[in-house]
């Protein structure tokens, strides 16, 4: 070989030293030893760190006996059907549908929106929540913004809501709040997660403080990480020792970002805006708080209340047998892997997906379909 | 695995367009399938290579041709003419005819198009064609009513003559990958143009024809190079598949060996879109037996259009068919992108 | 969730600072970060809207949170840059 080109971990920001990295993989396979269960099994609930494990092939670092399981932490896969239908509905009836790329294949009662734009509907991908407010600016037509995303990305919502919108647009919300679902995966009987390894830029605006009393009441630790590689492997080496150690706390491995109380700036936007309420996250049924809708002094600009959406009608053909078989519940509350699923590469691809964790780009069957699962390719460091 | 046919799509979506499984499933399926062979066992549709080639006499008469339909129509870097006639020289040189015998051009313009722009991509196709040594000898104008198109759309045909087809099969287990410069350029300039994303500064396409720096490569390896192809729509990630696929061989990758520009980097970064499924118009990915690639690579780093060449990865007998990245920190499969790449949110 | 990118700023005007990423500049809306933000700032960009000021002490604080982790942990720092360093400058010329 006659070429190298400079190493991305040149440039700051960066943490991808390969050399900390094999050291912080022995030092997993160390602690995973001394924990002496087998295997142990710990839960993120970001699709980031899932997308990031897979992308830079970190589970070959992992030891075997560690299981990291991807928990319901893709804000896409766990926006309930009927959401979709709103959605679809609205754009079918002329409205233009500004969203984020993801939501644009996730698959409905009968279409996605991609389906509705392919038979002419008004779909616009945007990077940014403002930029829908601009298009809704350009033009006299009705834009809704489809919201989809957990509470760092609410905080962009909120922020355009109080900018003040114009009188054509409104919000359609369907996003959602990560906290309430780490209680469920807490209590549910099957679980055996012993630990918790929470998304570092939802805790930049909410603090790590609030996890204080989940960790007091389930006595199950958490530690907050970063995305980068080695934020990710230090993340999960703090964990396992917390584990170890036997005196569950919530650690901070992300203090660049994350502070204690968090961004109060942004936590009193978001609240001035939303309020949590119950509702069904796709394959996980009744998530208390776990959804955030517009506060009724915004009703002006809810979407909901702006348009009669009537969904009924996409109910003329009933789910298919398929969507019956999906279990992405299952793999989303991390008790089935993909490969449980019957459906799982063969029906279910890419390109054909059946439930929402084959279109997200963070859904764990989309990403294991992309990286390859957990196939056994060698090169671990 | 194809998909059955009841979920095949009853209308053509961006996808279908965007040179990822999409597209190719649609064009075995409705082009290929029941095509006729390829007259005197050349290499035709079925193949599905860069361009078609016919036996005369002791050469191959190689033939492509390319629609072009790129938006915005000037970009950093290029426009729409640089692209149509680049898009089509690279075509042959990536079956090694890197001397271009001629190329025909048709122009469709929606009716209100300015003819200043016109003046202009027309000044560009003059250019490029200039830079790769070719002449347009025939093509065709028309024009459709306002709103029945989007501006403009070019075609070129191309042929030129060679003594060896160079396939995109050709690899075998050994085989080295060969890159001739940086990733995913000319795709995030269009995406960074897109209104909206607000995204400035120095993305530039990387357009050109490369025919002079192949026919040099070519000099330097002779019949080791063994494949070529160029990683347009769908990047490197779908080049490799779809030659990795027909050579029956897998492909590992080191991924800090590719060669990628920060600032490319940055967008990858910032869009969530891995550079690797990002189209390039300036760029070759060639197959190297493992004798040869040291002096097929001086050669490409010779040239300007290669400084920037890299040996990125190898053929291996395993994963037939796959693509492995080695990312320094563990191996994953390289994913062969959907369709048109999206923005991702979180 | 929360695709995150730290950027660096470089002009600010009023709530809308234009951002440097690697060579790529874009503007950043600043609403919703909790503390002022001037040019030479790193800030954490999501989705447009930066959510937090990196304070710059905080990035060398991260390398050294690391090499106490590993210190702790007992993992040979010195050993292993060493022989990174051996790999980068010969044999395959990578990791």
């Amino acid at each position: 070989m006659t070429t190298l080109c400079p190493r991305p971990s040149a440039t700051p920001l960066k943490f991808r030293d390969p050399a900390k990295a094999r050291a912080m993989a022995r030092s997993l396979a160390r602690l995973t030893r001394q924990i002496g269960r087998a295997p142990v099994s710990v839960m993120h609930v970001c699709g980031s760190h899932e997308q990031a494990i897979a992308k830079f092939g970190l589970r070959a670092s992992f030891p075997k006996d560690l299981n990291v399981i991807m928990g319901p932490g893709c804000p896409v896969c766990v926006t309930d059907v009927p959401e979709v239908d709103e959605a679809v509905v609205l754009a079918t009836r002329g409205v233009r549908i500004a969203t984020y790329g993801d939501m644009v294949k996730v698959p409905g009662t009968v279409r996605s929106l991609a389906d509705a734009q392919a038979e002419g509907a008004r779909v616009h991908v945007v990077y940014s929540v403002a930029q829908a407010v601009e298009l809704a600016r350009e033009t006299d037509d009705e834009v809704v913004f489809f919201a989809s995303g957990f509470e760092t990305t609410a905080v962009a919502t909120a922020a355009v809501v109080l900018r003040g919108l114009p009188r054509n647009f409104s919000i359609l919300s369907a996003h959602k709040y990560i906290p309430p679902v780490m209680e469920i995966v807490a209590e549910m009987p099957e679980g055996r997660v012993e630990g918790f390894l929470a998304a570092g830029h939802a805790a930049t605006i909410t603090g790590w403080g609030i996890f204080e009393r989940f960790v007091e009441r389930h006595r199950i630790p958490v530690v907050v990480a970063g995305f980068e590689p080695l934020d990710i492997l230090a993340g999960l080496v703090k964990l396992l020792e917390v584990i170890h150690d036997g005196r569950p706390r919530v650690e901070n491995m992300y203090p660049r970002c994350v502070t204690r109380e968090g961004n109060l700036r942004a936590q009193e936007q978001l609240w001035k805006v939303f309020r949590p309420v119950g509702g069904r996250w796709r394959g996980i049924a009744h998530v208390p708080n776990g959804n955030l809708r517009l506060r009724d002094e915004w009703a002006g600009v809810d979407a909901r209340r702006r348009f009669h959406i009537d969904v009924t009608g996409l109910w003329d053909s009933s789910p298919s047998a398929l969507v019956q078989e999906c279990i992405c519940g299952d793999i989303m509350a991390g008790i089935a892997s993909p490969t449980d699923c019957a459906l799982y590469g063969s029906e279910c691809l890419p390109e054909t997906p059946v439930g929402a964790c084959m279109v997200s780009s963070e859904g764990t069957c989309k990403i294991w379909h992309q990286y390859g699962g957990h196939p056994d390719l060698g090169g671990a460091p | 695995m194809r998909p059955r046919q009841h979920l095949l799509d009853q209308r053509i979506g961006l996808k279908h367009g965007a040179g990822g499984r999409a597209m190719r499933a649609l064009i075995e399926s409705l082009f290929v399938d029941g095509a006729a062979e390829a007259p005197e066992g050349g290499i035709g549709l079925a193949a599905m290579d860069d361009g078609a080639a016919l036996r005369i006499g002791d050469r191959w008469l190689v033939i492509t041709t390319d629609s072009h339909v790129v938006h915005p129509v000037f970009f950093p870097g290029g426009d729409i003419g640089r692209l149509a006639v680049a898009g089509t020289v690279n075509d042959l040189a990536m079956m090694g005819a890197t001397e271009v015998l001629a190329l025909t051009c048709a122009v469709i313009l929606e009716e209100g198009f300015a003819r200043a722009d016109l003046e202009r991509i027309q000044a560009s196709i003059r250019e490029t064609c200039r830079e790769a040594g070719a002449v347009i000898v025939t093509g065709d104008t028309k024009v459709m009513g306002r709103g029945e198109l989007d501006g403009i759309v070019l075609n070129t045909t191309g042929i030129g003559l060679t003594e060896r087809v160079v396939p995109d099969s050709g690899l075998r287990p050994g085989d080295r990958i060969i890159v001739t410069g940086t990733m995913g350029d000319h795709g995030f300039t269009i995406m960074a143009r897109r209104k909206g994303l607000e995204l400035e500064g120095d993305l530039r396409s990387d357009v050109a024809p490369l025919n002079d720096l192949i026919a040099g490569a070519l000099r330097a390896g002779g019949g080791a190079v063994a494949a070529m192809k160029d990683p347009t729509r769908g990047g490197l990630a779908s080049a490799l598949h779809e030659m990795a696929e027909k050579s029956g061989v897998g492909i590992i990758l080191d991924e800090w060996t590719i060669p990628v520009s920060p600032v490319v980097g940055a967008a990858a970064d910032l869009l969530g879109i891995d550079p690797l499924h990002i189209a390039n118009e300036g760029k070759a990915v060639l197959g190297v037996r493992p004798e040869a690639a040291d002096r097929v690579l001086a050669a490409l780093r010779s040239h300007p259009l290669g400084e920037h060449a890299a040996i990125v990865g190898r053929c291996i007998v395993e994963h037939a068919g796959g693509v492995i990245l080695d990312t320094g920190f563990g191996r994953r499969l390289l994913s062969e992108p959907e369709g048109e790449p999206l923005p991702r949110i979180c | 969730m929360c695709l995150g990118v730290p950027g660096k700023v470089l002009e600010v005007d009023g709530l809308v600072a234009i951002v440097d990423f690697w060579g790529l500049r874009r503007p950043i809306l600043l609403d919703s970060v909790d503390q002022p933000v001037s040019p030479g700032d790193y800030i954490l960009n999501h989705v447009g809207f930066a959510i937090r000021r990196i304070p710059p002490e905080e990035i060398g604080e991260t390398l050294l949170l690391y090499e106490q982790l590993l210190r702790e942990s007992g993992e040979d720092m010195m050993a292993a840059d060493v022989r990174s360093e051996i790999r980068a400058t010969g044999g395959e010329g990578g990791p």
